[in-house]
């Protein structure tokens, strides 16, 4: 039996053709009904959807080609077939142009009709399954990542509301680990950009000529190790969002460079002749004191009154306590998801820890903290003893776990993250290494936030 | 005891034709056939524009000409059939009714050009009688590849279906209230 239960409406001011008609559609299962003028065919498209109509073009009243026009405005979705014995490319171009699915003269090739007819149903279903995707994924993408119930978290949910909309440039400021790259995304994720990418870049993170290279691209041979040509970030954030982390970091050239392409719309390759026009928005985060930065010539006041249109502060996980409950079932749930384990809640005892505890590498800290309760627990219920809280400052050792250079220097730099609560830019000057050499430097070793119980262990094994 | 009377309309004598198609539908629906003749006049159904038989027009005479008998009417027609949007049909058939027509016109091979083939010319006739006759029986077309009931709008769409319904249109032709 056929799988089908479309519908097809067909217009047609003679009698013999819409009963002919009628009974061919039944017999191929479909539901058929008919209107004998423009006015009747209104009134059954306003009482129920149709998947086609096949219309006459010729028939007293209003004809087929006005009718056509206001099917489209009355139901767009619907497939027009246009029919007519008199046929003639001007009308045929005319119906086309309107909108028309396709113009077949009568009589009709019964061939031609199955043929045309199951062509349209399958673009209608077509249409149909590509709404429906399209609806899922900005379902799936629009969903709220930023989670809490504190009013200071409230604030920055109506100030995403606010501004992901629009195209203007966003500035997040926050402490590290708060979570600037979930409002960037988020922000895009509810932006008319949401189908394109949103492509991050940790400023910080990467050495000047790197940078460059990343953001803008090259040409080949553009330098030494150049072998390919190769696409920058702001090209392949085009028609997306690009969000540059860390942004109080970059170089006065960078800076230069960044902020004529900002004006511009324009991209110029390392090595290339022609700029490439893009269109993206920018999301920027730092942790920095930007204004301080300004007023000692450190940072371009035409660049930061480019970048600091609308500005987000994301409050410390230690000014919202009262999320810390929310957060942490919300990292449970999740990760008990991914780690196939049955642990279902924490005990009232463990969120009195971690709301007595003060979070210097907020968000993220709490969310390895749960992981790695998650680990350790042996029950369904995280308890005091799983949580993995740092130790005083003044508890982290210095004791290096072995004799070689590298172990010394291993754990001198984990005492000044640890003193700085993570702060890189603080830990880089008094380290006096640039901050990239430092992420070099903490990826190298393996050092995390959160875990010096590890260092205080080690601490142990070698004294 | 359902029946189904088939009606010859100016079919050519061609030895053996109706007594196979007869026995293939007998076999199909598991009922008896008989054959009579029309007694309406063909050439009411006649469009001299086109030159071909309205096949809606000669299908009501063959309702009105069964009275009120029991039993589905069969007409098997010898010319070309039309509907008025349509170039030409095989055949058409009341959905859920009694009665239904076929056309050897455009089955047989020599129309295009090929030598004759009587067996092959049966055999579609058949399989188109089958069809139209589930029709009367409320089955629509099916997409299953060799089900009878598979729409065909070029001869040769005839030959790669079988004469058989497919297991779903089977069960609906079981469950169907109006039964042969």
């Amino acid at each position: 039996m056929s799988p089908q239960k479309a519908s097809i409406l067909i217009v047609d001011d003679e009698l013999s053709v819409r009963d002919s008609l009628l009974h061919w559609f039944r017999k191929d299962g479909l539901n058929v009904s008919t209107a004998a003028n423009a006015t009747l065919a209104l009134q059954a498209l306003e009482q129920g959807s149709h998947d086609i109509v096949l219309l006459d073009i010729k028939m007293p009243g209003m004809d087929g080609m006005e009718l056509q026009g206001r099917i489209h405005t009355l139901a767009p979705k619907t497939i027009v077939i246009m029919m007519t014995a008199f046929a003639s490319v001007d009308t045929a171009v005319r119906a086309l142009k309107q909108g028309a699915f396709d113009y077949v003269t009568k009589p009709i090739d019964p061939d031609e009709l199955s043929h045309l007819v199951a062509r349209a149903l399958k673009e209608r279903r077509l249409e149909d399954e590509n709404s429906q995707l399209r609806e899922t994924i900005a379902e799936l993408s629009s969903a709220d990542f930023v989670i809490g119930e504190s009013p200071a978290m409230h604030k920055v949910m109506e100030l995403i509301r606010q501004v992901a909309q629009t195209n203007a440039t966003v500035m997040i400021r926050g402490e590290s680990g708060t979570g600037k790259e979930l409002v960037a995304r988020t922000i895009h994720a509810n932006s008319t950009r949401k189908f394109f990418p949103i492509i991050p870049i940790n400023c910080g993170a990467l050495p000047d000529s790197l940078l460059e290279s990343e953001l803008f691209g090259h040409e080949k041979g553009a330098f030494t190790g150049a072998n390919f040509r190769r696409k920058g970030r702001l090209e392949m954030a085009d028609g997306g969002t690009l969000f540059l982390d860390e942004i109080g970091t970059i170089t006065p050239k960078m800076q230069v460079d960044l902020l004529r392409t900002i004006e511009t719309g324009e991209v110029m390759r390392l090595g290339g002749l022609r700029p490439v026009e893009v269109d993206f928005r920018i999301v920027c985060a730092t942790n920095e004191d930007l204004e301080k930065m300004v007023a000692e010539g450190r940072f371009r006041q035409d660049l930061y009154y480019r970048i600091n249109v609308f500005s987000i502060a994301l409050p410390p996980l230690r000014e919202r306590l009262e999320d810390i409950g929310t957060l942490a079932r919300h990292f449970l749930k999740r990760l008990a998801l991914q780690m196939d384990k049955r642990v279902s809640d924490i005990s009232p005892e463990a969120i009195q820890k971690m709301m007595a505890y003060d979070w210097p590498g907020n968000v993220r800290e709490l969310a390895n903290a749960i992981e790695r309760a998650m680990v350790v627990t042996r029950g369904s219920l995280i308890r005091p003893e799983d949580l993995p809280f740092v130790l005083p400052e003044t508890q982290v050792t210095s004791a290096p776990a072995g004799d070689s250079l590298a172990d010394m220097e291993k754990a001198h730099i984990a005492v000044i993250l640890a003193r700085t609560r993570w702060n890189i830019s603080q830990s880089a000057d008094l380290l006096q290494i640039d901050r990239a050499t430092l992420y070099n430097k903490i990826k190298r070793y393996g050092l995390q936030r959160g875990e010096p119980r590890d260092a205080d262990t080690n601490g142990d094994k070698s004294g | 005891m359902p029946v189904v009377h088939l009606v010859p309309i100016c079919l050519p004598a061609q030895a053996g034709l109706l007594d196979d198609v007869g026995n293939r539908i007998a076999k199909a629906f598991a009922t008896k056939v008989t054959v009579r003749p029309p007694r309406f006049d063909p050439e009411m159904a006649f469009d001299s524009s086109r030159g071909q038989y309205h096949s809606t027009a000669i299908l009501q005479s063959l309702l009105a000409d069964s009275g009120n008998g029991e039993g589905r009417i069969l007409g098997i027609a010898g010319v070309d059939l039309f509907i008025p949007i349509l170039t030409y049909v095989f055949g058409e058939a009341q959905l859920d009714g009694r009665a239904a027509l076929v056309s050897i016109y455009r089955l047989d091979n020599a129309r295009y050009g090929l030598p004759g083939n009587a067996l092959l010319l049966s055999e579609r006739l058949a399989k188109e009688s089958i069809h139209e006759l589930g029709h009367t029986a409320g089955l629509v077309h099916c997409h299953h590849p060799v089900c009878v009931m598979r729409s065909s709008t070029y001869v040769e769409d005839i030959d790669v279906k079988s004469a058989d319904f497919c297991p779903d249109c089977l069960k609906e032709l079981r469950k169907s209230a109006v039964r042969l």
